[in-house]
C-alpha cells in the first residue's frame, strides 16, 4: 500500500514537524496560562475602564480569523521596520516561529481568560466566606481557595481550548514555518504523494487523543478527593 | 491615507468590497450544505443501528480533530488530481485542469461545519423532552407531524446558540481558502499589500471587517435567540 511505503520515507521530516507543530502549541498555550489567571481576575471584578479594554481585546480576538491575526503581526510588522530595529526588535519579528508563537499566545490567552473567568464567577460564594470567616487573607484566598475550584470547573473547556490552538497551529505553516502541515506540504509540492496528506492526518489525530488522555489523567488527580470512597 | 481605500484604479475600496463579497457567498453557500450534511450525520450518530451510528461518531470524531488546514488541502489537491485522473481517462489530450477553489471551499468548510453541527444537532434532539413528544402522540398525531410540530422547533431552539457559534467559526475559517487561490477578503488585502507595501494598515483593515461581520452576526443571533424563546416564562 502506497501508505505504508511513503510513510517510512517521510516519518522522519514529519517527526520533526510534530516537534515545531508541539513547540508552537507549548510555547503559545504555557504563555496564555501564565497571563491569563491576572486577567480573568481583571475581568471578574476589576476596575471598569480594565474591564472594557479586557472585553475589547477579547472580542477582536474572537470575532477575527487567525490567520488574519497571523498576517497582521508577520506581515504587518514589516511596515514598521525602521521603529522595531531601533528598538532592537526587528531580529524577532522577522523570524516567522516567534511571530506565530506570539500570535498564538495572544490568541489563547483571550480564551482561557474568558474560560478561567467563567471558572473564578462559579466558586460557590459559601466557600469564599468560609474563607474569610477563619481569618484568611484575599491573597490566601485566591491561592487556597477561589483558583483551585476555578481551575478544576474550567479544566476541561481549557483542554477543548488547547486542542483548538493546536489545530489551528497548521496555520504557522502558511507563514513558511515547518510545523506538521508545513513538513506535509512540502513533501507534497515535492512528491504529489497524497497519501502524505493522510500520513499527517493520522499524526494530527494521535496528538490529540495523547492530549485527551493526559488531561483527563490530570483531572482525575485534581478531583482525587471528590471521587466516590473506595474507588481509585 | 483614505485614498488607499477609495474606489477606482487609484484605491482598494472596490477590490476589498469584491473580497468581502466573495467571502460572504462562500459563508453563505456553505451554511445550508454544512447544515444538510450535519442532519445526516446527528441522523446516523442517534441510530438504532450499531453501524451506522459507528459511521456517525466516527465522522464527527475525525473531523473536529483534523486541523481545517489539512482538510482543505485534503479536499482541494484529492478533488484535484482525482478531476485530472478523469479527465485524463475521458479526454487525454486536454491538459492539466484545476478544481475550481470556490467549490473545494464550500465542500472542505460543509465538510467541517457539519461535524460540529451534527454534535449541536443530536445534543439538541437529545434535550426534547419525551413528555412533549408523548402529549403529541397522545392527541393523535403522526410521527411526521410530531416531527414539524414538536421536534423542530424545539430543535431550533436549542441548538441555537451553538449553532450561532458555528457560524461565527465558519465565517473566520472561509479566511483559510484564500490560500487555494480563491480571491475573498483575505486575498484581496494580499493583493493589496503586495502593491500598497502597507501591510499592517491593510491586515488591521480586513481585521475590522472580519470583527464588523463578527459583531453584526451576534446581534441577528441574539435577536434570533429572543425570539426563539418567546414562549418561555424567565425564571
Amino acid at each position: 500500500m502506497a501508505f505504508f511505503d511513503t510513510l517510512a520515507a517521510n516519518l522522519p521530516k514529519l517527526l520533526d514537524g510534530t516537534v515545531t507543530t508541539l513547540a508552537l502549541t507549548g510555547l503559545g498555550a504555557a504563555i496564555a496560562a501564565a497571563a491569563s489567571p491576572g486577567l480573568a481576575l481583571l475581568r471578574a471584578n476589576g476596575p471598569l475602564p480594565a474591564q472594557l479594554a479586557l472585553r475589547a481585546y477579547i472580542s477582536f480576538v474572537r470575532g477575527t480569523p487567525l490567520l488574519a491575526q497571523l498576517f497582521l503581526v508577520f506581515y504587518g510588522s514589516g511596515q514598521f521596520r525602521a521603529e522595531l530595529t531601533a528598538l532592537g526588535l526587528w531580529g524577532f519579528f522577522r523570524d516567522p516561529f516567534n511571530c506565530a508563537v506570539l500570535v498564538f499566545a495572544v490568541n489563547s490567552c483571550a480564551y482561557q481568560t474568558e474560560i478561567l473567568r467563567g471558572g473564578i464567577q462559579a466558586v460557590a460564594v459559601g466557600e469564599i466566606e468560609a474563607a474569610r470567616a477563619v481569618g484568611m487573607s484575599r491573597p490566601t484566598i485566591l491561592r487556597r481557595v477561589v483558583f483551585p475550584h476555578a481551575y478544576r470547573i474550567a479544566w476541561p473547556a481549557l483542554g477543548n481550548e488547547i486542542i483548538l490552538l493546536m489545530k489551528a497551529s497548521a496555520l504557522a505553516s502558511i507563514v513558511t514555518v515547518f510545523d506538521l502541515m508545513g513538513r506535509t506540504r512540502q513533501i507534497f509540492s515535492r512528491s504529489f504523494e497524497f497519501s502524505v496528506y493522510f500520513q499527517a492526518a493520522v499524526l494530527y489525530l494521535i496528538i490529540t487523543a495523547c492530549f485527551v488522555y493526559l488531561w483527563r489523567f490530570a483531572e482525575r488527580r485534581m478531583s482525587r478527593h471528590m471521587a466516590a470512597p473506595g474507588r481509585a | 491615507m483614505m485614498e488607499l481605500f477609495s474606489y477606482g484604479p487609484l484605491g482598494w475600496g472596490d477590490e476589498i468590497l469584491a473580497g468581502l463579497w466573495v467571502t460572504m457567498r462562500l459563508a453563505l453557500t456553505t451554511l445550508p450544505v454544512g447544515l444538510l450534511l450535519g442532519f445526516a450525520v446527528a441522523a446516523l450518530s442517534l441510530s438504532q443501528i450499531p453501524a451506522l451510528r459507528a459511521i456517525g461518531v466516527g465522522y464527527t470524531t475525525l473531523m473536529r480533530g483534523l486541523p481545517e488546514i489539512l482538510t482543505l488541502f485534503i479536499v482541494y489537491n484529492g478533488l484535484g488530481l482525482g478531476l485530472n485522473r478523469m479527465m485524463a481517462w475521458i479526454a487525454p489530450d486536454a491538459g492539466p485542469i484545476d478544481f475550481p477553489p470556490f467549490a473545494a471551499g464550500v465542500i472542505a468548510l460543509a465538510l467541517v461545519f457539519g461535524a460540529f453541527a451534527a454534535e449541536v444537532l443530536r445534543g439538541a434532539f437529545q434535550a426534547v423532552p419525551e413528555g412533549q413528544i408523548l402529549a403529541g402522540r397522545a392527541i393523535g398525531m403522526s410521527a411526521r407531524k410530531i416531527f414539524w410540530r414538536i421536534k423542530l422547533p424545539l430543535l431550533w431552539r436549542y441548538a441555537l446558540p451553538g449553532m450561532g457559534n458555528l457560524w461565527l467559526n465558519l465565517l473566520k475559517d472561509t479566511a483559510l481558502v484564500s490560500v487555494i487561490a480563491l480571491d475573498d477578503l483575505m486575498r484581496a488585502t494580499k493583493v493589496a499589500v503586495g502593491v500598497t507595501k502597507q501591510p499592517f494598515t491593510f491586515y488591521l483593515v480586513a481585521c475590522l471587517i472580519y470583527w464588523l461581520m463578527c459583531l453584526l452576526s451576534e446581534l441577528v443571533l441574539a435577536q434570533l435567540e429572543r425570539r426563539a424563546n418567546r414562549g418561555l416564562r424567565r425564571a
